[in-house]
């Protein structure tokens, strides 16, 4: 009798689904890598300047403010630039207070290394800019990252 | 029965493949970071006091139209140039220091005209209300470039006997304060600020005119 005798015929043999965790596990950490968490969604245009002389931003003591047209979904509201803080429009006299509560939501040992970034439209007017920077003065946030694409240097 | 069974698919590669696939996406993906040029703000000043008189060779005025064009001490200055005019300016060390020394580092032509010292030379900046958050930035860009060339120099002059293989010292500098942050390296803070302090960042900013 021969040791390979013929398999049954007529059964479909069952896939292996060994390694089906594997492949899992692999999806997984891939979303885990490249997923980027944005917290607040964008209401307006926010397409940023770029600069070559770039610092990296500590994103533990960062409140972030946002400016710019309101976008596509937004378009009631005009092409004037607006300032967006978390998940609202919000007027240049609101920036004070807004920065008063994120600086609260804050870490305590952070609260003093504050450091606001501006993500602020290319196409907006620097006038807005400079609106924003005095209301930030009177908050005494003074560390202030203008946040930008980083452009390779010639 | 005429069916025919298929042979069993060996799987015992998979999880080889499946590591590959995995290790190569952990190579490839770049977590997002944001960057940005971080910059302080003064402080409110409500006492009225009488600014201090800087004298006019020692200010170095950038204005910015509402048509974006640049007019730099008192000329039209295309964005290239800026970078050059200002490394210029603050590298003249034309004269003394408040404290009565003089440049010995300064590489400039010692002007009469220009900068006296780096610790005096200011440069200070005004844009109007209508001028591109882009040209704002770009100008930004330049003149911050200006004193990272600056101090990059000098960081190479005096440091490069710690940092043998880097390009740019500074950069090196900063980048090992970055990586030791919990353990505080009293020796490279210092030298750190030894090079601030040669070219001080003394970039001013008017506010723009209401109208």
């Amino acid at each position: 009798m021969s040791k390979f005798r013929n398999k049954e015929k007529g059964e479909m043999p069952a896939i292996s689904t060994a390694s089906l965790p594997d492949i899992v596990f692999m999806l997984l950490f891939f979303f885990m890598v490249a997923t980027v968490m944005r917290d607040s969604t964008l209401m307006i245009e926010n397409s940023m300047p770029s600069a070559d002389q770039v610092e990296k931003l500590k994103k533990d003591r960062t409140i972030f403010i946002y400016a710019g047209k309101p976008n596509d979904q937004y378009k009631q509201l005009g092409t004037e630039p607006r300032i967006q803080y978390n998940d609202a429009f919000i007027n240049v006299e609101d920036v004070q207070s807004s920065i008063y509560q994120g600086i609260g939501e804050m870490n305590e040992d952070l609260q003093s290394k504050v450091v606001v970034g501006l993500k602020i439209d290319k196409n907006t007017n620097a006038g807005l800019v400079s609106d924003i920077k005095q209301e930030l003065r009177k908050a005494n946030a003074l560390k202030v990252m203008y946040i930008a694409n980083t452009k390779k240097e010639e | 029965m005429a069916k025919r069974s298929a042979p069993e698919v060996n799987a015992g590669s998979m999880a080889d493949i499946a590591f590959l696939l995995l290790i190569f996406f952990l190579v490839t993906t770049t977590i997002e970071k944001d960057k940005g040029l971080l910059r302080s703000l003064p402080p409110i000043d409500d006492t009225e006091v009488e600014p201090p008189i800087i004298k006019q060779k020692n200010l170095f005025t950038v204005l910015i139209n509402r048509n974006n064009q640049l007019l730099v001490e008192d000329e039209e200055m295309p964005l290239k140039d800026l970078r050059q005019a200002a490394i210029d300016f603050l590298d003249n060390g034309g004269g003394k220091n408040p404290a009565g020394q003089s440049c010995d580092y300064c590489k400039g032509k010692r002007l009469e005209d220009s900068s006296d010292h780096p610790d005096k030379a200011i440069i200070s900046m005004k844009h109007d209300r209508e001028t591109s958050y882009e040209q704002y930035m770009d100008v930004q860009n330049e003149l911050v470039a200006a004193y990272n060339i600056l101090r990059e120099r000098e960081a190479s002059r005096l440091y490069k006997k710690y940092y043998p293989d880097a390009d740019k010292v500074f950069t090196a500098m900063l980048e090992e304060k970055e990586k030791n942050q919990y353990s505080k390296d009293e020796k490279l803070n210092e030298r750190i600020s030894t090079v601030k302090a040669l070219f001080p960042m003394k970039l001013s900013e008017a506010e723009p005119d209401k109208n």
